[in-house]
């Protein structure tokens, strides 16, 4: 969907994204990480133009974006930044229609699409569309923000810490909509985050920045298990690794026959947590149980301990 | 509070129009601040005219004065003007040293007297609060709403007509409103080469020693300053709710 | 930068560098450079800078000015572009002094020369470049202040030389020197004294009313409508009661209170000055943040400490900016007091209107602007330090 060919950006002698080339598949999320100043707002920026690049180009769906003018380039290109940027002077409902009114959408085409995202981001339209971004709390403003980025049907979605400034609990719920939103859309994502979670949890690849060079893209996996680099490795926290990677799986493959008393695990929790719950209890087994609640087998202690050794893969 | 600012505003907009239609009628008032055996009400000319003609140069010089400061501070603010920033910068910080009264006085010798060095002194002076203003307002729209106004896909032009300007509104009339209160006071120094506005009453009770001249004067003025300001001010209070700040 | 960049940029014109250089060199081509009078009140004939001097020196003007030109077009750094524009300034006035000797014959005392706007372009330009380098160089607020003393001492050397004693305006200044000083003295007095008795009572009364926020709306109300009565107003206003003080109150007159003159001027001018005074202390005080507010109290902090070691510091750059508009706006107003026999420098602004005399105007408006141009400098590199240290 997007290709990124040998693109750089310099500042005078400054190289600030330094020969980049990437590919994205059409329909996946892309997390961009790196330390601060790596350049992973400026590569991000040049996907839309917003950022100039000195050289190399960019390709979406197989065509040069500088065959569109910037703006007209930008209507096809979901935007959401940390700070939601919304117009103050404008009702949540205008916000969200901005950029299907630049496209000359009709009235009540723009109305059916505004109040299709508003609920598709728990946002009841007749109550939140006519008030103003000052009248939302944070978490919604940034729900508005991506809700706005996605109007137009946009065949990639660019977001920049989008949820940066919120508190964990809503930044998880804010994740987890963004995922079933893109499901269900089907929309590329490209998503720079300084969140380890973030990126694990949320992308399909992870592309590791580092003083504007890209030194690794994989999946989380692969990122977790093999880092390219020391700091590919220390980014993510030697500390939490294993746990991480454990995150990233539910427990129904690891489940074997047997017996366990106590709790069970249900076989799509994540098996970070099937660990936590058996640390907690101090057992070394749990059952697990279906959708239905039916018993599937056992999770132990012995299993979920050896999956979250690096080798394991 | 409010049921007493509205009586007030009333109030002076009454006596106000009562004094420029019917002048004679502060006569008595008016009688005990008049030297013995002069007239205690300006009748020289029509006060009503005066009063229409100095709020009309004040008018038309701050909607001239407007024009220029926006489309500079415009110009200043865009990429291709940028680099005149700081020198518009100090022309206008350098502009406010200039004395209404000195650059009404250097006009003189090019336009002659009257109305027109006037309206010439106002609209260089009204420049000022305008631009500054304006510039404060658009430099003041917040970085991350001009980013997500450009990521949206709004051209240069859509983004100042839709985002920055009506952003920097409230900033803009609080400019024109300090512009257009210098352009009502400054029109009464007018006066003094020849303009016809409401300073010839004060001018005529300070050249006859007619304190009740100085008076009417003084107080239509500064009414209609007030309820100008006033009226302005609450333009900027709906801008201001209109930018999303109320 | 790189070399190459180097190379690039100096290929590149400097936009704001080739405005002025058009402005400049335009007017020098296109505008008179002096208008010449017979005697002066009549209308002046325009010449050319050409015409306006000998050839050799004006050749020699019009080679600065163009090469203040090229410099100003070029990427040149700030320092040299200061320089450029200096020279041409300097130029341009120095040739300016020259010219009554070449256009009128020696002893017409009744000759008048002043500049036409083809020098006050030129002129207007070279200062742009001046001010717009001194921008680029990002001076200290110390550095600025030895600039503008730089500054005061060329001019003062140019005017104290004689070589510019030929000017018009400055034979209206040789008729009445010592009347000059005397309106200078009378202006400044009248300016910052009132200015110093507006803060006098406006300081206690911002401080005031920055404690007490019910009074904050009703006071500045007051003061807001003060400021609407035209000054000219206010000033005319203000004789009546002083003379009425000053025949009751026994003494009174022996202090210099009366209807006509300084003290309605002075009183006019202090009660001006109020609003923005107070005003200036109001929102200084309140642009301290409230978490350091709310840390000082924490740290056990009483109320007066709290304004003084932590809102007056803070303030201290708003109030100083408003200070700086206030002592320039008063300085400006000053010229209507002659309106009341108050004195000052519009003594000769008004005496210059009336006798259609603008070299008489001019001598009352050039030192008017440039006091205020001072104080805007000085108070200006004071808010500008003060912001710094808080
Ligand atoms: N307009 C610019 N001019 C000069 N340098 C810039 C500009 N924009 C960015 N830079 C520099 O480029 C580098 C990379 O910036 P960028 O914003 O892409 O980093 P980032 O990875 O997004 O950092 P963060 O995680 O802090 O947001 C930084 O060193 C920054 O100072
Ligand atoms: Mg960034």
């Amino acid at each position: 969907m997007i290709t990124i060919e040998r693109l750089t950006k310099r500042y005078d002698d400054d190289v600030v994204v330094d020969d980049v080339s990437l590919e994205i598949a059409e329909g996946a999320i892309v997390a961009v990480v790196g330390a601060s100043g790596s350049g992973k707002t400026t590569l991000l920026r040049m996907i839309n133009r917003m950022v100039e690049p000195t050289s190399g180009r960019v390709l979406i769906a197989g065509e040069d974006t500088r065959a569109t003018a910037p703006h007209l380039l930008r209507r096809s290109i979901g935007y959401a930044i940390q700070g939601h940027g919304l117009f103050p002077h404008r009702t949540i409902a205008e916000n969200v229609a901005t950029t299907p009114k630049l496209l000359g959408w009709d009235k009540a085409r723009i109305e059916a699409r505004v109040d299709e995202l508003l609920s598709l981001f728990g946002l009841e339209p007749a109550i939140y569309g006519p008030r103003r971004p000052h009248q939302l709390s944070g978490g919604q403003q940034q729900r508005v923000g991506v809700a706005r980025a996605l109007a137009a049907f946009p065949r990639v979605l660019l977001m920049d810490e989008p949820f940066g400034a919120l508190d964990p609990i809503v930044r998880a719920k804010a994740q987890a909509d963004l995922r079933a939103i893109q499901r269900k859309l089907g929309v590329t994502v490209v998503l720079v985050t300084h969140d380890m979670d973030e990126a694990t949890s949320l992308a399909d690849r992870i592309a590791i920045m580092e003083r504007g060079r890209l030194v690794q893209e994989a999946t989380p996996v692969e990122v977790l298990t093999h880092p390219a680099t020391q700091f590919a490795a220390d980014m993510f926290g030697a500390d939490e690794r294993p746990f991480r990677l454990l995150s990233l799986k539910s427990v129904a493959d690891l489940t074997q026959p047997g017996e366990a008393g106590g709790e069970p695990i249900a076989a799509d929790a994540d098996r970070r947590e099937a660990l936590a719950a058996l640390l907690w209890s101090g057992r070394a087994a749990a059952p697990v149980t279906g959708a239905g609640g039916e018993r599937l087998g056992i999770v132990t202690l012995a299993r979920l301990v050896e999956a979250a050794a690096a080798k394991a893969r | 509070m409010k049921a007493a600012a509205w009586t007030l505003r009333l109030l002076t907009l009454a006596l106000l129009a009562v004094y420029l239609i019917r002048p004679e009628t502060f006569a008595a008032a008016l009688a005990p601040l008049a030297p013995a055996g002069a007239p205690a009400v300006y009748t020289q000319s029509s006060v009503l005219e005066l009063a229409a003609i100095h709020v009309a140069i004040a008018a038309v010089a701050t909607v001239l004065a407007t024009a220029a400061a926006l489309a500079l501070a415009v110009f200043a603010t865009r990429p291709a003007g940028s680099a005149f920033l700081p020198l518009f910068r100090s022309v206008a910080n350098a502009g406010q040293t200039f004395p209404p009264v000195a650059v009404l006085a250097i006009a003189v010798p090019s336009v002659g007297f009257g109305e027109a060095p006037t309206l010439i002194a106002l609209t260089l002076y009204g420049v000022l609060p305008v631009f500054e203003n304006a510039l404060s307002g658009i430099e003041g729209v917040s970085p991350a709403v001009l980013d997500a106004a450009r990521g949206a896909g709004l051209s240069p032009r859509q983004e100042l007509l839709e985002v920055e300007l009506p952003l920097a509104l409230p900033a803009i009339l609080s400019g024109v409103r300090l512009s257009a209160v210098i352009a009502l006071s400054t029109a009464t120094i007018g006066s003094t080469v020849a303009a016809r506005t409401l300073g010839e009453v004060v001018i005529a009770g300070l050249a006859t020693n007619n304190l009740a001249y100085i008076v009417q004067g003084a107080a239509a003025i500064a009414a209609l300053t007030v309820l100008i300001s006033d009226a302005l001010g609450a333009l900027e209070r709906w801008a201001a709710r209109r930018a999303g700040r109320g | 930068m790189t070399p190459g960049a180097i190379e690039r940029s100096a290929l590149r014109l400097d936009r704001v560098g080739a405005t002025l250089a058009a402005l400049g060199v335009g007017g020098l081509a296109l505008g008179p450079f002096v208008s010449a009078r017979p005697n002066r009140i009549v209308d002046g004939v325009p010449h050319g800078l050409f015409e306006a001097l000998p050839p050799s020196l004006a050749a020699f003007v019009a080679l600065v000015a163009a090469a203040a030109a090229l410099v100003a077009l070029s990427q040149a750094p700030p320092v040299l572009r200061a320089f450029a524009g200096a020279a041409a300034l300097a130029c341009l006035t120095l040739a300016l002094g020259q010219a009554p000797r070449h256009l009128t014959a020696p002893g017409d005392i009744y000759a008048r020369v002043a500049p036409g706007w083809g020098y006050w372009l030129a002129g207007f330009a070279s200062t742009l470049l001046i001010a717009d380098a001194l921008t680029r160089l990002r001076f200290r607020p110390l550095a600025r202040l030895a600039a503008l003393v730089i500054a005061g001492l060329a001019a003062a050397a140019a005017i104290g030389s004689g070589a510019l004693d030929d000017l018009s305006i400055m034979k209206e200044y040789a008729i009445r020197a010592t009347s000059f000083w005397a309106e200078a003295r009378t202006h400044l007095a009248l300016a910052l004294g009132s200015v110093a008795a507006a803060l006098a009572i406006g300081a206690p009364l911002g401080v005031a009313v920055h404690r007490v926020t019910a009074a904050r709306g009703p006071t500045l109300a007051v003061l807001t409508v003060v400021q609407t009565i035209p000054s000219i107003a206010l000033f005319g206003l203000l004789i009546a009661p002083l003379a009425w003080l000053a025949r009751t109150i026994p003494g009174a007159a022996e202090i210099g209170i009366a209807g006509v003159g300084a003290a309605p001027a002075f009183v006019a001018l202090t009660l001006y000055a109020l609003l923005p005074v107070v005003g200036s202390v109001v929102s200084g005080l309140g642009a301290a943040p409230p978490p350091a507010i709310d840390a000082a109290r924490g740290a056990g902090m009483t109320d007066w400490q709290v304004l003084a070691q932590i809102e007056a510091p803070l303030g201290a750059p708003t109030f100083l900016s408003g200070l700086r508009v206030v002592t320039v706006q008063n300085i400006g107003l000053t010229t209507i007091a002659a309106l009341v026999g108050g004195g000052g420098f519009g003594t000769f602004v008004f005496q210059g209107v009336g006798q259609t005399a603008i070299d008489l105007v001019l001598l009352g408006a050039v030192p008017t602007v440039a006091l205020s141009f001072v104080a805007a400098v000085v108070l200006d590199a004071a808010s500008e330090s003060a912001g710094a240290h808080a």
